[in-house]
C-alpha cells in the first residue's frame, strides 16, 4: 500500500464543535475539514443542502463554489479543478449521477483524485425526489463504460457523513481515484449530533506532489500497487492529459497492449490494496447463525430487527459495510463457510446481495430482502427474513 | 541559399515551433489542406509575441479532429471528452487563476455536444480564449453534419443536402455575453494571429471562430476541390467588416463571409464578480484560496512597487544604450 | 532616394519534404513566388514544395504560418541582407 503520511486539517475549514445538523450540511463540513476549497454543483433534491452549504461557508475558508450549467459541467469542472491543484467535490442524486458517469470514466482513466456525494433518491429516472433509495449501488460500480474500480463508501449518519467526507478525500489522494458517498434522503435530511473535532485531532492527507525536475514529469505510472505523484498546471511541466488510452507520458497509445496495461493497474491498485481501504463493522459475528449485512440507513432499521431476533434467542450477528466498493469479499468468503445464511435488506430490488451471493459462492444461504425506493423497511420484514433463514 | 532539407532529427530542434509543440508527436494525423495546423502556429506566434509565460498557459480541447490539438501543443494540455472542454478549462481556470487558459476545439464538439457549456461560459464572462475550428462538419467520425453545416450542403448525415438551419457563431457568442468575438477564415492567418493576441491581452470570455477547409471530407462531399479551392473561396468571398453587426454574419451554403472583429466589450470577468462582490459582501474575512482582500492587496502593491523599480532600472540602461543607435545610419 | 536605402529582408527556406502533404499552400501564397511544387515524391507520395528563387525570399514567413504540417520554416539570411545592402 502506498505510505502517505497526514498532517493536521488547515484549522479554516474546520467549525469544530457539537451542532446539530444534517447529513447534507455534515457533507459540506467533512468536505471543509478535508480541505476541498472548489465546488462545482447542480442543485438536485435531495443532495442541494451540501451545495447550499458549502457556497455559504467558502467565502471566509478561502473556497470557491460555482453552480455550473449541469451535472456534467459539474463533474467535468471538478477534473480541471483538480489539475489546477485544487482538492475537489460535488454532490447529486440518481438522475444527475447518472449524467456525471461520462466524466467519471475520464476521472478514472485520468486517475484524478475527486469526491462526488450521491444522496440517493428512487429511481428509475425523475422517480421519487424527495424519497429515499438505494438503488445507484451497482451504478457506483459500473456506470460509466470500460473497465475501472472506485472506492464508495456508505455512513449511516450524519456524524458519519462528516467522517467519510474526510476519508473520501484522503482515499482519493492516495490512490488518484473518484471515491463516492452513497448516502440517502433519509440520512442526508436526517438532523442529529454531529461533533466536529478541533483542526489537529483531523488527519488529513495532503496530495502528492511531484518534486522532480521540469521536463522529466510523468503522470502514470502502471504498477498496479501505486499511483505517480501529481502536479498541477502553471508549475512549468509542460505535462498532458487525455482520456484515450496512454503510455506514462500521458501521450495517446492507442493499441490492445496499451489498454490491457492501463486497465489492469487502474483495477489491481485498488484490488491489490483493497484490505487497507475495506471498513466494516461488526457485531456478534463469532458463533452467529445468521448474520444481517447493510449499510447506510438500512442497517439502523435492521438494528431493531436484530435486536428482536436476538431476543427470542436467535444467534444473530450484523455486518454493517462502510466501505462498499471495493467489496469486502475475502470477509463474505469466509463467513459463508461458518453461517446459515447471510439476510442482505436493501432498499433496491437486489444489488449488493449479487456480490454477496458471488462472494458466498452455495456455503450458505443469501435471502434478499429487497424492497424499492421511496421509504426505508419495516423491520418485521427484516425479522421474518432472520427468523426463515434461522431454520 | 536555396532550401536545404536538413535530417529529420535537426528539423525536429531547429523548427521555430520546437517550443510549442511535442515535436516527439509530430508528424500530426490532420489530413492534407486541413486548417487547423496553421491555425496552431498562429496561435503559437501569438503567444511568442505576446511574451507570455508559457508555463502559465493552458490548452483545453474536447474531442475530434480540432480536438487532437491539446496532444501536440507543449503546454499544460489536457484532451477531455466531447463537448466538455469549456467546464473542464471553467474548473482548471477557477483552481489556478493565474492561468490562462486557452479552449481549443471544433464546431461539433464547442456548439453541439457542448453548447450549452459555451453559452454559459460567454454568459459568465469566464475568463477563457475559446478558438473554435468551424469546418462545417465533424471529420473524425466521417463527415457528418454539425450545428454549423451550411443549409444544403452535403454530410455523410444529410446524403440529399441539409434541411436544417445552422447557428451563426459570432452571433450566438454576442448574444450570450461573449466580450470578444471575431471571425477568420484560415488563409487570413496574420489576423488570426493578431486576433489571438489581442485576446490573449484581455480578460473575459473571447472567441474566435476560423472557417477552415475540411478537404477530405466537407470539401469531398461536396464537391467543392481541394484544399487551394477552399482558400480561394475564402479569397473571393470573405469580406473584412470589423464591428458588423453580428445578426448580419451568418453563412450560407458556399456564400459570402463576412470576417473581422465583430465585438470587443469590457465586462467583469467571472472571478472578478465573485471577488468584488464577496469583498463588498463579505470584508476583510473573504478570502480565495487562502487570501483575504487586505493580504492580496498588500501582495499587489509588492508586485507593483517590484515591477516599478525594475522598470526605472530597465528605463536608465535602455536609455544609455539607445543613444548613440538612435535613427540609424540610414537616414543621416 | 528613402525608399533606396531600405534594407531588403533575406531569408532561408528550410523544409522537411517528409512531414508535407502537398496541399500546396506555400506555394500558392508566398508574396514573392520562392516555392514551386516539385516533381518528385516523398516518402508519403506527395509532391512536397521545391525553392525555385531563393533570392526573392523577403522573410515574410508566410510559408510557416500557413503551412498547416509545420514542414516549413524560414530563417533570416544575414550574409544575404548585407550582400544587398551594400550593392
Amino acid at each position: 500500500m502506498p505510505a502517505r503520511n497526514t498532517v493536521a486539517a488547515d484549522p479554516k475549514g474546520v467549525d469544530s464543535g457539537a451542532h446539530f445538523m444534517d447529513g447534507d450540511h455534515a457533507l459540506a463540513e467533512g468536505a471543509l475539514a478535508a480541505g476541498c476549497r472548489f465546488f462545482a454543483g447542480y442543485p438536485i433534491t435531495p443532495s442541494t443542502e451540501t451545495a447550499e452549504r458549502f457556497a455559504e461557508r467558502c467565502p471566509a475558508v478561502g473556497g470557491l463554489f460555482i453552480q455550473m450549467e449541469d451535472e456534467i459541467a459539474s463533474a467535468t469542472a471538478l477534473i480541471g479543478g483538480a489539475w489546477g491543484g485544487q482538492k475537489v467535490m460535488t454532490v447529486t442524486s440518481g438522475p444527475g449521477f447518472s449524467l456525471m458517469m461520462e466524466t467519471i470514466g475520464l476521472a478514472a482513466t485520468t486517475e484524478t483524485p475527486l469526491v462526488i456525494a450521491d444522496v440517493q433518491r428512487g429511481g428509475p429516472s425523475t422517480g421519487l425526489p424527495t424519497l429515499t433509495a438505494q438503488q445507484d449501488m451497482m451504478q457506483a460500480r459500473w456506470g460509466s463504460h470500460g473497465d475501472y474500480r472506485i472506492i464508495a463508501l456508505v455512513p449511516d449518519s450524519p456524524q458519519e457523513c462528516f467522517d467519510l467526507a474526510i476519508e473520501a478525500f484522503n482515499l482519493s489522494e492516495i490512490y488518484r481515484v473518484p471515491v463516492f458517498i452513497m448516502t440517502d434522503e433519509t440520512v442526508g435530511h436526517m438532523h442529529e449530533k454531529v461533533v466536529i473535532p478541533e483542526a489537529e485531532e483531523i488527519r488529513v492527507v495532503e496530495r502528492n506532489w511531484y518534486q522532480g525536475p521540469k521536463g522529466e514529469y510523468r503522470p502514470y505510472r502502471f504498477t498496479g500497487r501505486d499511483v505517480a505523484p501529481m502536479v498541477k498546471a502553471g508549475d512549468g511541466h509542460r505535462f498532458h492529459i487525455t482520456g484515450l488510452t496512454h503510455d506514462e507520458r500521458g501521450y495517446p497509445a492507442l493499441t490492445a497492449e496499451q489498454n490491457d496495461k492501463v486497465v489492469r493497474h487502474l483495477i489491481e491498485k485498488i484490488d491489490s490494496n483493497a484490505e487497507s481501504i475495506i471498513r466494516v463493522e461488526e457485531d456478534g459475528i463469532e458463533g452467529a447463525d445468521v448474520v444481517v449485512l447493510s449499510y447506510g440507513i438500512t442497517s439502523r432499521i435492521a438494528i431493531r430487527a436484530v435486536q428482536e431476533a436476538r431476543q427470542a434467542g436467535l444467534k444473530v450477528g450484523v455486518l454493517r459495510l462502510i466501505t462498499v466498493w471495493p467489496f469486502c469479499e475475502k470477509k463474505i468468503r469466509e463467513l459463508a463457510g461458518k453461517v446459515k445464511a447471510i439476510v442482505v435488506p436493501e432498499i433496491n430490488y437486489g444489488q449488493m446481495v449479487l456480490e454477496v451471493e458471488r462472494c458466498a459462492a452455495g456455503q450458505c444461504k443469501v435471502v434478499s430482502v429487497n424492497h424499492c425506493g421511496g421509504a426505508v423497511h419495516d423491520p418485521e420484514v427484516i425479522l421474518a427474513a432472520i427468523q426463515e433463514a434461522a431454520k | 541559399m536555396s532550401s536545404c532539407a536538413p535530417n529529420d532529427a535537426q528539423f525536429r530542434i531547429q523548427n521555430p515551433m520546437a517550443e510549442f509543440l511535442r515535436m516527439e508527436r509530430m508528424p500530426h494525423i490532420w489530413c492534407p489542406g486541413c486548417g487547423i495546423g496553421s491555425v496552431v502556429t498562429s496561435m503559437a506566434e501569438a503567444i511568442k509575441n505576446g511574451g507570455h509565460d508559457m508555463d502559465k498557459i493552458a490548452v483545453v480541447s474536447g474531442i475530434g479532429c480540432t480536438g487532437r490539438v491539446a496532444g501536440y501543443v507543449k503546454f499544460d494540455s489536457f484532451h477531455t471528452t466531447h463537448g466538455r472542454a469549456i467546464p473542464f478549462a471553467t474548473g482548471l481556470k477557477l483552481a489556478n487563476p493565474e492561468l490562462k487558459v486557452i479552449v481549443f476545439s471544433g464546431d461539433g464538439d464547442l456548439f453541439s455536444i457542448g453548447g450549452n457549456h459555451f453559452i454559459h461560459a460567454a454568459r459568465r464572462n469566464m475568463d477563457l480564449l475559446v478558438i473554435c475550428v468551424n469546418n462545417f462538419t465533424y471529420g473524425m467520425t466521417g463527415g457528418q453534419m454539425t450545428p454549423t453545416t451550411p443549409t444544403t450542403a452535403n454530410a455523410s448525415t444529410t446524403p440529399y443536402g441539409n434541411y436544417e438551419y445552422p447557428f451563426s457563431l459570432p452571433f450566438l457568442a454576442d448574444a450570450a455575453g461573449a466580450t470578444y468575438v471575431a471571425r477568420w477564415t484560415s488563409l487570413n492567418a496574420r489576423n488570426i494571429t493578431d486576433s489571438i493576441s489581442e485576446a490573449l491581452n484581455r480578460k473575459g470570455f473571447s472567441f474566435i471562430e476560423v472557417i477552415t477547409p475540411c478537404t477530405t471530407l466537407y470539401q469531398r462531399r461536396n464537391r467543392l476541390g481541394d484544399g487551394i479551392d477552399a482558400m480561394q473561396y475564402y479569397h473571393d468571398d470573405a469580406d473584412i467588416q470589423h464591428g458588423a453587426d453580428t445578426r448580419t454574419v451568418d453563412i450560407g451554403f458556399q456564400g459570402k463571409l463576412k470576417t473581422g472583429k465583430f465585438v470587443d466589450r469590457q465586462k467583469p470577468t467571472y472571478l472578478d464578480a465573485v471577488n468584488t462582490h464577496y469583498a463588498n459582501v463579505i470584508g476583510d474575512d473573504y478570502q480565495l484560496y487562502g487570501k483575504t482582500p487586505p493580504e492580496k492587496q498588500a501582495e499587489e502593491e509588492a508586485k507593483r512597487a517590484a515591477a516599478a523599480a525594475a522598470e526605472q532600472a530597465d528605463g536608465l540602461e535602455a536609455e544609455y544604450i539607445d543613444e548613440p543607435a538612435e535613427c540609424g545610419g540610414d537616414d543621416a | 532616394m528613402f525608399f533606396g536605402k531600405l534594407k531588403k529582408a533575406h531569408g532561408k527556406v528550410i523544409i522537411n519534404p517528409n512531414w508535407c502533404k502537398g496541399c500546396g499552400y506555400c506555394v500558392k501564397y508566398c508574396p514573392t513566388d520562392v516555392l514551386e511544387m516539385s516533381k518528385g515524391y516523398n516518402a508519403k507520395g506527395y509532391h512536397p514544395p521545391q525553392v525555385k528563387a531563393a533570392a526573392d525570399c523577403r522573410d515574410c514567413k508566410f510559408c510557416e504560418l500557413i503551412c498547416p504540417e509545420f514542414a516549413i520554416y524560414v530563417t533570416s539570411d544575414k550574409e544575404e541582407e548585407q550582400a544587398s545592402a551594400s550593392a
